[in-house]
């Protein structure tokens, strides 16, 4: 199994955070080009990415990009032109088996025509709704190219129209879940972001439950959290 | 290949740059580049040929290239001048 304690999210068309992001020294950085990019400047986003892969030295962390939902034209573009640059993994939101798949055989053409070893770059879904949360072993069993779920509480919350609380009692039945489906696949189970990048105590007490339930890692908002998740999920 | 259009991409911030391009009826490929005096005497040049490249890498002719650099790398420099000249060329 990767490891993939501490991923650290960063905006795609942010050169700073682009060139900051392994200065921090997480397992991963994760690179949106989803949700944390205008949608008018998504094809800016997408080229930034292509050329910081091929100068910034990332050769200390894993490079995982979220791309645009897959069914989408900027979805296929960034996987198109991303993949040849060959990232760790991407991240896939509203995912479902279909698309999972169609991903799969993406990839497989890139790796061939760019002579990279077949398999190479791994899928990770994004588990953010309940009908996502209902075929997470579905999901999981699409291909091995699924190393991890990241669980996005958030994304949940956003579905049922109301917020997370700082407890989190509400996340307890799909936490549980995925880190059980994840546990019982040999897979990275990747636990919701803490929202709060200034309370590095409360990081700190979520992580552990995270950790008691089961996930390996965790979703860094700041560079700051890596130190701590980086200990905690050791 | 000729643009057609003004387009731009980046943006006023800190490690990036605001490229502008607008067909040059003069011909030829034009870079403007505005950033500060230290930076243009010692890496202008270069930077100037970063931006060229770029430009006849995407095959694009008869152009001036505006650039608002507030201390972009290399690569920013490429990205944001392909992405102006991209939507330029729609």
């Amino acid at each position: 199994m990767k490891r993939r304690r501490s991923l650290l999210i960063i905006s795609g068309n942010n050169p700073r955070e682009l060139q900051d992001a392994p200065v921090f020294e997480p397992d991963g950085v994760i690179i949106d080009l989803d949700k944390r990019v205008d949608p008018q400047e998504k094809d800016s986003a997408r080229n930034l990415v292509k050329e910081a892969l091929g100068f910034l030295d990332y050769s200390n962390v894993e490079v995982l990009v979220v791309v645009n939902p897959a069914d989408t034209e900027d979805g296929k573009k960034d996987i198109e032109l991303i993949a040849r640059a060959k990232p760790g993994a991407f991240i896939i939101p509203k995912a479902s088996p279909t698309i999972l798949k169609e991903v799969g055989e993406v990839l497989t053409k890139i790796e061939k025509e760019e002579g990279f070893s077949e398999g190479e770059i791994d899928i990770i879904p994004v588990v953010r709704r309940a009908i996502e949360i209902e075929r997470v072993n579905e999901l999981i069993g699409v291909s091995s190219r699924v190393t991890g779920i990241w669980f996005d509480g958030d994304g949940l919350m956003e579905e049922f129209g109301t917020e997370r609380s700082k407890i989190g009692d509400e996340l307890l039945y799909p936490r549980g879940r995925i880190a059980i489906a994840c546990r019982a696949a040999g897979i990275n189970a990747i636990d919701t972001i803490f929202t709060d990048g200034d309370d590095l105590e409360g990081l700190n007490k979520d992580a552990l439950n995270a950790k008691r339930f089961g996930y390996t890692g965790k979703l860094a908002i700041d560079g700051r959290q890596v130190d701590t998740l980086n200990e905690i999920f050791d | 290949m000729k643009i057609k259009q003004t387009a731009e991409a980046g943006a006023l911030v800190s490690n990036d740059v605001l490229v502008t391009v607008t067909p040059n009826e003069e011909g030829g490929v034009q870079v403007q580049l505005e950033t500060k005096n230290v930076i243009s005497k010692q890496f202008g040049n270069q930077l100037q040929q970063v931006v060229k490249d770029k430009v006849a890498e995407m095959g694009v002719e008869d152009v001036v290239v505006k650039v608002q650099d507030k201390g972009a790398l290399n690569y920013t420099i490429r990205a944001r001048v392909q992405t102006a000249l991209e939507r330029a060329l729609v």
